[in-house]
């Protein structure tokens, strides 16, 4: 941003005593020390299940799809958590599951920022038709709820993973289109875009060096929101039978496979299930603290 | 003419167009099938003259254009077109998509019916209890549990409700299973677990977005003037707050009534209910594209119908809205 060069303009306010710039590292640590105890519990959360899903092969004590036992054997040794339905240790499933389903729900929300963010984007700096043209686009799309329309293109595509992370990326960024093009309109108007075009800037410049920074912590904030989105769409999916197909462990399918077990009073299929509910709520944790950070509360002393 | 109800006639035609460009959607939709869509439906052990036979009936060989009005004529008579199912033996085993559709959708209708009826009322109480009463400890808690419901998938509130409450204390029946020829009483009885799953989710939504509208509103200006007029909080909320809270609450009320239509297809498939969500999770996994799209467009109907109605009340209720920036 701009506050580099005002820093080095000789004005009044270099008389004052100055406290000396923090390096990020010590701010960060200020910043935690601050935070309230859900955005820390949230944290917390969210690291632990990326070093899970990161680790998972070191971590699970069976291979992902591997036979180790009869299927349904209770809690206990040698299965501190059972087997699943076919014999597969239901430990090492759920371990491999963070793998998975936070790693296609990650890249899902990716691509949906890709390509939203970018369009959204180009709307608003372009503005006129290709604004005009976007934005009905968009309103359509929005006018038939998300779940119903991915189910549609399910059944005509076929459920195939590529299939699915596209489908939900294309129509999970017609929210993050809206979202950047509402907040780039408020840039784009300022003087710096201005004097930037009459330069004679490509648009990609303006884009991304001019506007693109200043919109940054909502586009943040909404990352964080659209992952649960996204995370939740995809398990709901996939315990339909329609998202990630077996035999890969996905959270949302280990619940359907298992569910037969809950008649008989055993709570085996509630701890995919509760995991993603863990996760979602770590993540709106932290995204609210973020939200009050950014939103003009700062305590910048 | 009167601007109120040209206003809302505005809005009743801008709906129309969008279930019109809705519709082409979803009936163009089809052009997108790949190739072996055929082989698929019908089975490897299809012979070409089959295959052929079926890509006729489905009307791949016609433009889009007279597929869709072939379609949508159907529609508005009723008649949503022949399910895949059995396709390819020719005979008599097809069934009619609208046959399908009618019982389940009344189904789906009485359980999110009783959900909403028990939510909306719930859920505005409970809201307006928490702005008054901000960041005190009721606030709070229903803050945390609120977030904690909304963040959860609906398959996990509802496999906790089946575990509790009717497997270790069998209060409730574990799967709603229903049929017509049940009394109305029976029928409540089994479905109250689907329904209360559906209520918490509502509920939570519906609550904090009631709280935040009353909030919002309780902040202005003229609040305050009432306050220190020294006007007792009941008036000031009847009289002062309310009139001008209508068009936000019917917009929370129709945005989660829309929300609902997502929910029961879940909600249907754990409980195991014959409703619509169920039928069209199941065409999909069959690839049966007439009964999708029939279910499909019914949703997205509601979906937008929905959203009408809660614009148009906020169009009667504040006539500043007559006057857009």
């Amino acid at each position: 941003m701009s506050t580099e060069s005002l820093d080095a303009a000789p004005t009044a306010i270099d008389a004052l005593p100055v406290a000396p710039r923090r390096g990020w590292r010590e701010r960060g640590w200020r910043e935690l020390r601050g935070a309230p105890v859900s955005a820390l519990f949230g944290l917390a959360v969210v690291l632990i299940y990326v070093t899970i899903a990161v680790l998972a092969p070191l971590l699970a004590p069976y291979g992902e799809t591997e036979l180790v036992g009869g299927p349904f054997e209770p809690w206990g040794k040698p299965f501190l958590l059972g087997t699943d339905q076919l014999g597969r240790d239901m430990l090492s499933r759920l371990i491999f599951g963070a793998r998975n389903t936070i790693g296609i729900a990650f890249l899902t929300t990716a691509l949906a920022f890709g390509l939203g963010g970018l369009l959204g984007l180009m709307a608003a700096v372009l503005g006129g038709w290709t604004d005009q043209l976007m934005s009905r686009g968009v309103d359509v799309l929005m006018a038939i709820p998300q779940l119903i329309f991915a189910l549609v293109l399910l059944s005509i595509l076929g459920s195939s993973l590529l299939n699915l992370v596209l489908i939900i990326a294309v129509l999970d960024s017609t929210r993050v289109f809206r979202l950047t093009r509402a907040v780039a309109m408020n840039v784009v108007v300022m003087d710096f875009v201005e004097a930037a075009r009459l330069q004679g800037e490509r648009l990609a410049w303006v884009m991304t060096r001019e506007v693109l920074p200043n919109i940054l912590p909502p586009l943040v904030a909404e990352f964080g929101l659209r992952f649960c989105f996204v995370f939740l769409t995809i398990s709901a999916l996939s315990f339909l039978g329609l998202g990630i197909q077996p035999p890969t462990a996905d959270w949302g399918s280990m619940v359907r496979e298992n569910a037969t077990l809950i008649t008989y009073g055993d709570v085996t299929p509630l701890l995919p299930a509760g995991a993603i509910a863990l996760l979602t709520v770590a993540v709106n944790f932290v995204v609210d603290w973020f939200l009050h950070k950014t939103s003009g509360l700062r305590d910048e002393r | 003419m009167n601007p109120i109800v040209e206003t809302v006639l505005k809005r009743l035609g801008l709906g129309a167009v969008t279930l019109l460009v809705v519709s082409v959607i979803i009936s163009f939709a089809v052009g997108l099938l790949p190739g072996d869509f055929a082989k698929a439906v019908l089975g490897q052990s299809a012979t070409p003259e089959t295959v052929a036979a079926f890509q006729r009936e489905i009307g791949l060989d016609r433009s889009p254009v007279v597929r869709y009005v072939e379609w949508i004529g159907g529609v508005v008579r009723g008649d949503f077109g022949e399910s895949y199912a059995g396709a390819g033996s020719l005979g008599e085993h097809r069934r009619q998509v609208a046959d399908l559709i009618a019982p389940r959708l009344t189904n789906t209708l009485i359980l999110a019916g009783v959900a909403a009826l028990v939510a909306v009322p719930l859920a505005l109480v409970l809201g307006l209890l928490a702005a008054l009463y901000r960041n005190g400890i009721f606030d709070r808690a229903v803050n945390l549990v609120t977030l904690t419901a909304i963040s959860s998938p609906e398959f996990f509130l509802a496999y906790v409700l089946m575990l509790f409450l009717a497997v270790r204390w069998p209060l409730f029946h574990a799967l709603s299973s229903v049929s017509p020829d049940i009394s109305p009483l029976e029928h409540l009885q089994r479905i109250a677990l689907p329904a209360l799953t559906l209520v918490l989710v509502i509920v939570a939504h519906m609550m904090r977005m009631t709280r935040a509208a009353i909030i919002n509103l309780l902040a202005s200006p003229y609040i305050e003037m009432a306050r220190l007029k020294g006007l007792s909080p009941a008036r000031v909320i009847v009289r002062h707050a309310l009139p001008n809270a209508w068009a936000p609450i019917a917009n929370v009320v129709a945005l989660n009534l829309a929300y609902l239509i997502v929910g029961v297809v879940v909600v249907e498939v754990v409980f195991a209910y014959p409703g619509i969500g169920q039928l069209m999770v199941d065409a999909v996994s069959k690839r049966d594209l007439p009964v999708v799209q029939g279910c499909a467009l019914i949703f997205a109907a509601t979906y937008i119908l929905l959203n009408l109605a809660a614009d148009i009340v906020a169009i009667v209720t504040n006539p500043r809205l007559l006057h857009p920036r």
